[in-house]
């Protein structure tokens, strides 16, 4: 059977690394750049500004604009989505002294938790794993979360420029130089329209990558600078929406088992979270890695599947959508990180690195912990003297990473993820084993192998997804218009795909995507790009995402 | 030749009506009224055409619409006035157009510019009752404009075709999405619009007295919520052969042929 | 409980509009409904408006009135509604009346409540119902004071005939100079090739399910027929088959005619908050379970190659042509 690894796309890294081309006074200078105003980039804008408070001969130096803060989404949070329950440990360190946890809008400390192993009628309590015990962690909404980040950010000194993608990593002399932004106002075929306007070269002494999963430039630099590890990333799709609901809900859950197969031929590896975001209002999502199998399966559709169980029927009964959202996660975790995450002037943080604990199900901590510790290595490089974009000027932060309980975590748990290729039975023994040895076994690493290697299988999974509603359960379209998207029409197509592919391929790629950009027809697949909601699940699977027009994409504000 | 364009911040997205206080939901974030973007990009053009004159923002709304005068500064307009004032919220029309008026005055504009709605409150209602406060004429629905020697010459598009009229400076004039086709801002723009002017006025700073403002300055109100009326019992047929026949007899009963 | 109708007209007739706000004026129950005329040349109007209710005219003849510019209407008004203590104001929208409305609320300090579908009696007050957020819900609205000034969507209501005449009574045209200072060069006269999309009353649309470009003459001829505009789903602009002026939609035009009908669309939320407000939906499909058939009045499952065409000839010849 096929698998998509054999229809790759027509995508070159090497297109989107240029040198700088805009001449010296059209060109824009800031200090530091940080690509990506989620956790990871806006904790080191708010780190920077910390540090350079105290430091004012070096702020000098980085000119008008010391920090600046690109983001492709209309504001800050607009692209940001996640379950989420916060280990606050990051926030303690970078607010120190400053703010305290409970100025932080969370929607409170995590009180209760329950683990489910669902079937299709029952609901079978199992006590939580260890790596999921949840106890002092708090209940938020990342792209909230995101919002007073920056607010935090921009009162640190920090420019956030929104609406402004990074198209292009900037390179000379083998340094990283910064980013050329994407241009705006083209039309369907790429023809510049009536308010065409070119992007432009900004470049900056040390250019932080932030993109979060599947980041552009973070592939176009681990390819250009050779920093890719042996094992390669692999991912997890979720897909979640936010609920108001008639009877809060007391306690964070987290649901394994149904709707996903547990026989190791399927490889259907996830579960299911359900957070109270206060009192009167509920998110709840489905995440399953994208080594799925089986055409048929769709993400989005096990998500409508499983608000028909009781369990969770009964907690959205009275209650009304008003919120639906997708991104990836990465989750090959410390086996897959990059063999480092520096370059001469570049760093790299959060999950575009792949910083996420998958059995804990964290990453916004070691997102915010990375950032800041990306802001002290680019902050030291400057102090010594030295230039950043010295080979090994940036090594301290790789050595400061290893030195944090980022590296330690992540090195407990390495193991589990890829366990679970065998299956959920057996991978939950390995994984049992994993814990009660605090990761040191097994003696030798599993191995991580790509989704796009995966081959497909086809079962009738899709007949038993249910029909949409429009009160329960809904369509994919109405799906993405709740996900605040009106992206216009006419924007050239941001997916670089292979569109002649057999019906199988096609067939996964529609079931894919969870907003309904691809559509199986007799030649191949047809693409409406304007559905994207940039979750990056394609790129896992055969295509590859690369950014739209700024300012395109869902406008979240409660995921 | 000065020109004020009058701005607003709309919740982005999906928009809400908050139930309890029967107003909308702005904590979501927010945009610049797409109308008003127009409006922006023709003061623009004027100013750019003439090579000299200053284009200024002035908006009325909670502190938030800070961000959408940041974003349209980065336009290219020169400077930004915003009236920000608790007691103002819940103003009605004749509460917002007095304030608004009030800010304008202050600004002594040769030409004041609108979008051609609201696109949360859906009103084109506005520019009449700020130029009639102004004692100013006004033309609405500008599909193009011209400025020679301190008269306009305006193509208003109605609904019996295009109308050519002339109005002196100064004027007040709110032109439809027709007019062009709004830039976006460079990241030069972006990156210079914080360092330009932006001035926050209270109403007390503008010599607005409270009772004028919020709601015992409006003369209307909202008393409730409700579901819009359900569509009448929706019929579904299968053709047969005859489904055209069915459709024109329906339409017929509804008196629409 | 007096009421005063702002009368528009189009060259020697009352516009159909303005005669649906006064019928309804007078089906409120107010035995004191009149209308005003303002124009050059206009007191012949004052039949058709005695025709559809109204017991009293005000007719404001001059030639400084003859172009339809909203600002001296605004210094006419106000002194009528003065003079005359008139509680009500009730304007069909229109950009002219849109104009005028605000001009008067301002003028008089008045509650203006717009864009309203209906208005009732409750109690001993007036509650206009207003559709917001893309016609999702309806909010109530009041007055505060009198005089209340009320603005309706166009085509809100039928003007109906009760015969009758009425008395009219000139009024004073006492302009300011503001109001006077915009000038009226060419008034328009184009009748042009048919509504636009924003102004139709009927709009008949396509989507994908009418398989091809060239079946969108289907879409034109009955459109035609009905005198109505031609409209278009996302898809179809995106592939090509049809411009995006005519796109109904979240990114596209919304629009609430008459009478929408919508051939081979399935009905994604995408396109319905473009129309769903139309006072009539039908819709064709071949699929029975297009989510367009939950918000129409009349769904038929069929073929819109046979149906569509079919349905052309039986109004054409009904309407005699």
């Amino acid at each position: 059977m096929t698998k998509p690894a054999d229809f790759p796309p027509p995508f070159r890294a090497a297109d989107y690394v240029a040198a700088p081309s805009d001449p010296p006074d059209e060109r824009i200078e800031v200090g530091i750049l940080i690509v990506g105003a989620g956790p990871a980039g806006l904790a080191c804008a708010i780190r920077l500004g910390q540090l350079l408070e105290d430091a004012p001969e070096i702020r000098d130096r980085l000119g008008e604009v010391p920090v600046a803060v690109l983001e492709k989404g209309k504001q800050a949070g607009s692209h940001l989505l996640s379950g989420a329950v916060v280990n606050p440990r990051a926030l303690r360190r970078l607010f120190k002294g400053r703010k305290r946890i409970d100025e932080m809008p969370f929607y409170g400390p995590v009180e209760n938790e329950s683990v489910y192993f669902l079937t299709k009628q029952n609901a079978l309590r199992i006590p939580a794993p260890p790596t999921m015990k949840n106890d002092g962690n708090y209940v938020a909404s990342l792209s909230r979360l995101g919002r007073w980040l920056a607010e935090q950010a921009e009162e640190a000194g920090a420019m956030l420029l929104p609406e402004t993608a990074a198209e292009k990593l900037l390179v000379s002399d083998g340094r990283a130089r910064g980013v050329r932004t994407g241009d705006k106002g083209r039309g369907r075929d790429g023809e510049p329209l009536a308010n065409f306007e070119p992007g432009s070269d900004l470049v900056a002494k040390v250019t932080v990558l932030a993109e979060g999963t599947q980041g552009h430039l973070t592939g176009v630099a681990l390819d250009r600078f050779g920093l890719a590890g042996e094992s390669p990333q692999v991912w997890a799709l979720g897909v979640k929406e936010v609920w108001k609901i008639k009877r809060p809900l007391d306690r964070v859950i987290h649901t394994m088992g149904w709707p996903l197969r547990p026989g190791a031929k399927y490889r259907e590896f996830g579960g299911s979270f359900i957070y109270p975001l206060g009192e009167d209002m509920l998110t709840l999502g489905m995440v399953v890695g994208l080594d799925y199998r089986d055409v048929e399966l769709s993400v989005h559709d096990l998500l409508q599947e499983l608000k028909t169980h009781p369990l969770v029927r009964g907690l959205l009964d009275g209650g009304e959508r008003v919120e639906w959202g997708a991104k990836t996660i990465p989750e090959g975790g410390f086996l897959a990180l990059p063999k480092q995450l520096h370059a001469p002037g570049l760093l790299i943080c959060g999950d575009g690195a792949g910083l996420v604990n998958v059995p804990a199900l964290k990453g916004i901590h070691y997102a915010i912990e990375s950032g800041s510790l990306a802001a002290e290595a680019a902050f030291a490089a400057l102090q010594r003297g030295q230039t950043p974009a010295t080979p090994g000027a940036l090594s301290v932060y790789d050595e400061a990473l290893k030195r944090s309980f980022v590296w330690k975590d992540l090195y407990e748990v390495r193991n589990m993820r890829p366990a679970f290729g065998r299956g959920f039975w057996l991978g939950g023994a390995l994984a049992g084993a994993m814990t009660a040895t605090k990761g040191r076994f097994p003696r030798r690493d599993l191995e991580l192998e790509r989704d796009v290697d995966v081959e497909l299988i086809r079962t009738d999974r899709a007949m038993d997804f249910p029909a949409p509603d429009g009160k329960l359960t809904f369509d994919k379209l109405s799906s993405v218009f709740a996900s605040g998207n009106k992206t216009r029409d006419d924007q050239p197509n941001h997916i670089v795909i292979r569109r002649d592919v057999p019906q199988d391929i096609a067939q996964l790629w529609e079931r894919l995507c969870p907003a309904q950009v691809y559509e199986a027809t007799e030649k191949g697949v047809d693409v409406t790009p304007s559905n994207c909601v940039q979750c990056g699940a394609i790129t896992a699977k055969g295509g590859r995402l690369t950014p739209p027009e700024g300012g395109s994409g869902p406008e979240y504000t409660l995921t | 030749m000065k020109i004020a364009v009058c701005v607003k911040q709309v919740p982005e997205g999906n928009s809400r009506i908050d139930p309890g206080t029967k107003r909308l939901d702005r904590s979501g974030a927010g945009a610049l009224n797409g109308f008003d973007a127009n409006a922006v990009e023709e003061a623009l053009r004027l100013r750019d055409a003439t090579g000299e004159g200053e284009v200024v923002l002035v908006s009325l709304g909670p502190a938030k619409a800070q961000d959408v005068l940041r974003k349209t500064l980065a336009m290219g307009a020169d400077r930004a006035v915003h009236v920000s004032d608790e007691t103002a919220g819940g103003s009605d029309l004749v509460a917002t157009s007095y304030a608004l008026a009030k800010a304008l005055e202050r600004e002594g504009a040769d030409l004041i510019l609108f979008g051609q709605q609201a696109a949360d409150s859906d009103g084109a209602v506005l520019w009449a009752a700020v130029a009639d406060r102004l004692r100013l004429p006004v033309v609405s629905q500008a599909a193009e404009l011209t400025h020679a020697g301190g008269k306009l010459t305006i193509k208003r598009q109605t609904e019996f075709g295009y109308d050519l009229i002339e109005a002196p400076l100064p004027a007040v004039v709110a032109v439809s999405d027709a007019i062009n086709e709004p830039r976006y801002p460079s990241l030069k723009g972006i990156m210079g619009a914080k360092s330009k002017p932006q001035e926050t006025l209270s109403l007390a700073e503008l010599e607005i007295e409270p009772e004028r403002a919020g709601e015992p300055g409006s003369r209307t109100e909202v008393y409730a919520l409700s579901d819009p009326p359900a569509r009448a019992d929706s019929r579904k047929i299968d053709d047969d052969g005859n489904a055209a026949q069915a459709i024109l007899d329906f339409l017929a009963e509804k008196r629409l042929v | 409980m007096s009421m005063l109708v702002f009368l528009e007209h189009h060259g020697d007739e009352l516009l159909k509009g303005s005669l649906g706000v006064l019928s309804k004026a007078v089906a409120l129950g107010s035995a004191d409904v009149a209308g005003v005329v303002m124009g050059f040349g206009v007191r012949p109007l004052a039949e058709q408006a005695a025709k559809c209710g109204a017991v009293k005219v005000y007719v404001a003849d001059d030639a400084r009135l003859e172009a339809p510019l909203p600002q001296p209407r605004v210094d006419v008004l106000a002194r009528l509604i003065r003079e005359k203590g008139i509680e009500t104001v009730l304007f069909g929208n229109s950009v002219l009346a849109a104009d005028v409305a605000a001009g008067l609320a301002a003028r008089l300090e008045a509650g203006l409540n717009w864009d309203l579908a209906d208005l009732v009696r409750q109690d001993d007050r007036f509650v206009g119902k207003r559709p917001a957020l893309q016609d999702s819900v309806h909010v109530d609205v009041g007055w505060k004071s009198e005089p209340r000034i009320a603005l309706f969507r166009s085509g809100s209501f039928d003007p109906v005939e009760t015969g009758g005449s009425a008395d009219t009574e000139d009024v004073t045209v006492a302009l300011e100079d503001f109001s006077t200072s915009a000038r009226m060069v060419d008034q328009a006269h184009e009748e042009g090739e048919g509504p636009s999309i924003e102004d139709a009353a009927v709009i008949v649309a396509g989507g994908r399910g009418l398989g091809g470009p060239e079946n969108f003459t289907l879409v034109e001829e009955l459109a035609k027929a009905l005198g109505g505009a031609v409209g278009a789903t996302r898809a179809v602009v995106d592939a090509g088959w049809y411009p995006y002026s005519t796109q109904v939609g979240q990114t596209g035009k919304t629009v609430s005619p008459k009478l929408y009908i919508a051939c081979g669309i399935s009905g994604a939320i995408q396109h319905k908050v473009g129309m769903q407000s139309s006072g009539v939906i039908v819709a064709i499909n071949k699929d029975p379970n297009a989510p367009i058939f939950e918000f129409s009045d009349l769904g038929v499952v069929g073929d819109v190659h046979e149906v569509v065409p079919k349905l052309t000839e039986l109004v054409k010849a009904r309407k005699g042509s």
